[in-house]
């Protein structure tokens, strides 16, 4: 084949997917960094890309600190009762000392952040979310990391990391494909910051036929954050806590603002308040830690997410859907209304676009609500990813070796839906873990940690064969056909996908089954997925888009993989409303007051899991006194 | 809602390819105008029909679940700052115009080039501030927070829940 080979040595600091976690890595690089090469690798254009490619309409996580609002360790112990318990921490604090710094910037930079006419202080949507004109969010943050930057590589899938030869387990770069003229890209770097994203399109959607891109999470979210590092031989952390999102039926349309701001509620088709009556049962499954409606009522603890999923789905299961949010009230006043509809403008299109068609007036009609397909990524109500390593003023000794937001393969860092254990980082806490990795960056290649390294020709060479064997697989192949898309030689990347989509449902807990799986079903679910492994072998791409979707499903593969790996490891139903192990119906603390932590060996593919202590932070007062 | 793109208003540019995070708006070889390739891997995120100079690029909702007759169209202005939005409904009785700002600055001229900034002091090194704080952080002279300033400390295990 005709492609060539871009070689770019000598970066410093490689930024692997520039969303909200890579731009911030790359903007404050350069800080530490001022004579250091910082390189962007970005599988679209920086300007439009990611989750926040279409804009966003609030800032989800600021503290507000300097209006006297929240302190961190508020939004610590908000995550880890949302998560029932199972957050890192350490991460959480650290990432909500710094999140203001990040959106005060973001409002130098001009960004359209509203103020409460009456105190002057941004004007709140809920506790933590703050209200936007986001629509150019991204184009922003990207202006700024294009400023930091020395190169900015747009349409590259970064497809493997490069290891270091000289010492193990360090990284030694990155390599890719351009999506366009199909060159093989090599990034020979110090250290690397992975920005790429959590996943969609992992489970089997709702969504078919032509509105399969309809999903929640990006329709490009391909895994490719733990793709890159699962193959790298990276430790994930808490890769079964999926999320499932109540959302507007059909369009997904976020829904905080019409509960947060808008004070719009629930009720089910007979127009009953219903979730309250779920909740006895759900206490004696979760037990009074995790749920206990009185404190809630007195201290207005929240009730978790998944908790809340829970009640929806068992209403529509006894009969009584379709859920609806009551919209009829608020949309009279003429302001709200129009609030109602700019959320939707500002971050999901969609949803506006759906209610035109379907004449839907939420002033005159409760739209309906309905769960999602489950999502792997880490950045929402939910903290799948890489295990890392926390600062050296909070972290125990557990999670700790060295420098901030690294995983446990040298030099290479996470940000965002990357890092794992830290749920409610949203756009804002992805772009300020970006910095932190950052600055992490620069201080492990000033410390000397990135001296000697060595790659060799056979490793580059290696991975350019693997990366281009898709379209010389469907060369050999396609003329034993007279036509079309069945071939016994291989699948193309969207029948990949089909199977992979449906196997998650199927055995892992996905839409069709309730959310249920259990330890026979994910058995036979591992075996499944190991098959369809090697089948992958045998994708074939026709042209160079299609090579790119073969290694987004390759990626999403790797994810799922570890999903399932995980989900079979915690034995307990941890967050009824994400999944269900129907062997394992309740939360087990004696047993599962944990984090799992898994590693894939890059050689022979198997996982081995591991169990890791949780810590909480607790008031020194308080403890004194217990 | 796919985009679609009107053959007498594209001049097959290439904004739209360019932008589009799914690289799903592709050049025709024989028509040498832009078209979605796949559908099916469209978020609808407008991204594209924003782009697109000659606002040849249009969204039919999903044949799926959105009946035909209905409309969403934007004009984005860099320039004035500003974004616009028309919805019209299918059965014509609503028709919203809206309008929101994009920006409140020129376009990328208060970003700072961090080259150019004094260079972090040791002392900042070690420390676990970033860029500008604690100015950002806070209002009054505080520092960073800790475990310690906040009075707090981590316990293992249910215990610390
Ligand atoms: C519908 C919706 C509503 C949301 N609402 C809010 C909100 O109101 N407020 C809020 O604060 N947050 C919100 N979020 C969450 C927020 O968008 C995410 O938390 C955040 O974007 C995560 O940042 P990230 O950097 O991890 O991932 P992303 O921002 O998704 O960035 C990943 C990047 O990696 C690139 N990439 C992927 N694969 C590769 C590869 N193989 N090679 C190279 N590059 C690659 C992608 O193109 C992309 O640029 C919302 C998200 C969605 C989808
Ligand atoms: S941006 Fe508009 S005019 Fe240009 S190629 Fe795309 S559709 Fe055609
Ligand atoms: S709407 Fe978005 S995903 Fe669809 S073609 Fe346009 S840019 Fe691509």
């Amino acid at each position: 084949m005709a492609y060539k080979t871009i070689v770019e040595d000598d970066i410093d600091i490689l930024v692997a997917g520039a969303g909200l976690g890579g731009t911030g890595a790359a903007w404050e690089a350069r800080y530490w960094g001022q004579d250091k090469k910082i390189v962007i690798a970005e599988k679209a254009n920086i300007d439009r890309s990611g989750a926040v490619a279409q804009g966003l309409y609030a800032i989800n996580c600021y503290m507000g600190t300097r209006f006297g609002e929240n302190n961190p360790e508020d939004h610590v112990r908000y995550a880890r009762i949302d998560l029932m318990g199972m957050v890192r921490e350490d991460l959480l604090f650290d990432m909500a000392r710094h999140v203001d710094s990040a959106v005060h910037q973001f409002e130098e930079w001009g960004l359209p952040l509203m103020r409460n006419p009456k105190t002057g202080a941004y004007q709140r949507e809920g506790r933590w979310q703050i209200m936007i004109h986001g629509e150019s969010y991204k184009p922003i943050v990207a202006e700024a990391a294009k400023k930091s930057a020395d190169k900015v590589f747009n349409r590259i899938c970064v497809t493997h990391l490069l290891m270091d030869e000289a010492k193990e387990n360090r990284v030694a770069g990155a390599v890719g494909f351009n999506v366009r003229t199909g060159n093989y890209h090599v990034f020979k770097s110090k250290t690397v910051v992975v920005g790429a994203g959590g996943a969609s399109n992992i489970y089997k959607p709702r969504s078919v036929g032509e509105g399969a891109g309809r999903v929640w999470y990006a329709p490009w979210s391909s895994g490719s954050a733990y793709g890159l590092l699962i193959g790298a031989g990276a430790k994930m952390t808490q890769m079964e806590n999926r999320i499932v999102l109540a959302r507007f039926k059909d369009g997904y349309g976020p829904v905080g603002a019409y509960f947060l701001h808008l004070k719009t509620y629930t009720q089910n088709g007979f127009g009953e308040e219903y979730e309250s009556k779920w909740f006895p049962a759900l206490e004696e499954m979760v037990g009074k830690r995790y749920l206990d409606v009185e404190a809630s009522h007195r201290t207005h603890r929240p009730i978790p997410t998944c908790l809340r999923n829970h009640a929806l789905i068992n209403e529509v299961n006894a009969g009584r859907g379709p859920i609806h949010m009551v919209t009829m009230e608020a949309f009279q006043d003429p302001h709200l209304e129009e609030i109602g509809w700019h959320n939707f403008l500002g971050m999901t299109v969609g949803q506006a676009v759906l209610w035109a068609a379907t004449d839907l007036d939420p002033k005159y009609e409760n739209p309906e609500l309905t769960t999602s397909e489950p999502y792997v990524m880490g950045s929402h109500a939910t903290g799948c990813g890489a295990w890392c390593s926390g600062p050296e003023d909070l972290s125990p000794p557990e999670y700790y070796w060295g420098y901030n937001r690294m995983t446990t393969v040298e030099g290479l860092f996470g940000a965002g839906d990357a890092v794992g254990g830290t749920p409610h980082a949203f756009s804002s806490g992805s772009f300020t873990e970006g910095r932190l990795a950052a600055k992490a960056a620069c201080q492990y290649i000033d410390d000397g940690k990135a001296e000697g390294i060595r790659v060799s020709e056979s490793q580059i060479e290696r991975r350019r064969e693997e990366i281009y064997k898709p379209m010389e697989h469907y060369k050999t192949y396609r003329n034993e056909i007279t036509a079309g898309t069945v071939n016994p030689n291989y699948i193309n990347p969207r029948q990949a996908l089909d199977r992979l989509q449906k196997l998650m449902d199927e055995y892992c807990g996905g839409v069709t089954v309730n959310y249920m799986t259990n330890e026979k079903l994910l058995n036979i679910g591992l075996k499944k997925l190991k098959v369809f492994e090697e089948d992958l072998e045998k994708i074939a791409a026709e042209n160079v888009h299609e090579l790119l979707r073969a290694w987004e499903v390759k990626h999403r593969h790797l994810t799922s993989e570890a999903v399932m790996q995980h989900t079979l490891f915690r034995k307990e139903t941890r967050w009824p409303g994400y999944y269900y192990r129907g062997d394992a119906l309740k939360v087990d603390d004696d047993n599962w007051h944990v984090l799992t932590v898994s590693r894939r060996d890059p050689k022979t593919g198997e996982y081995t899991m591991e169990k890791a202590p949780l810590y909480h932070i607790v008031d020194e007062a308080e403890e004194a006194a217990a | 809602m796919p985009t679609f793109v009107y053959m007498t208003r594209c001049d097959g540019c290439g904004h739209c390819v360019d932008i589009c995070p799914s690289d799903i708006m592709h050049i025709d070889k024989v028509t040498r105008r832009a078209y979605n390739i796949e559908p099916n891997m469209c978020w609808e995120c407008y991204s594209c029909v924003k782009a697109c100079p000659h606002h040849a690029i249009d969204v039919r909702g999903y044949a799926d679940f959105a009946p035909l007759g209905h409309s969403v169209r934007v004009i984005r202005d860099e320039e004035k700052g500003v974004i616009a939005w028309r919805i019209k409904f299918r059965n014509g009785k609503k028709d919203m115009n809206l309008l929101a700002p994009i920006t409140t600055k020129p376009w990328g001229k208060h970003i700072p080039q961090l080259k150019d900034v004094p260079a972090p002091s040791a002392e900042q090194r070690a420390s676990q501030l970033l860029f500008n704080e604690p100015k950002y952080i806070r209002m009054d002279d505080g520092d960073i927070h800790t475990l310690k300033s906040n009075g707090l400390k981590l316990v293992e295990g249910v215990e610390g829940y």
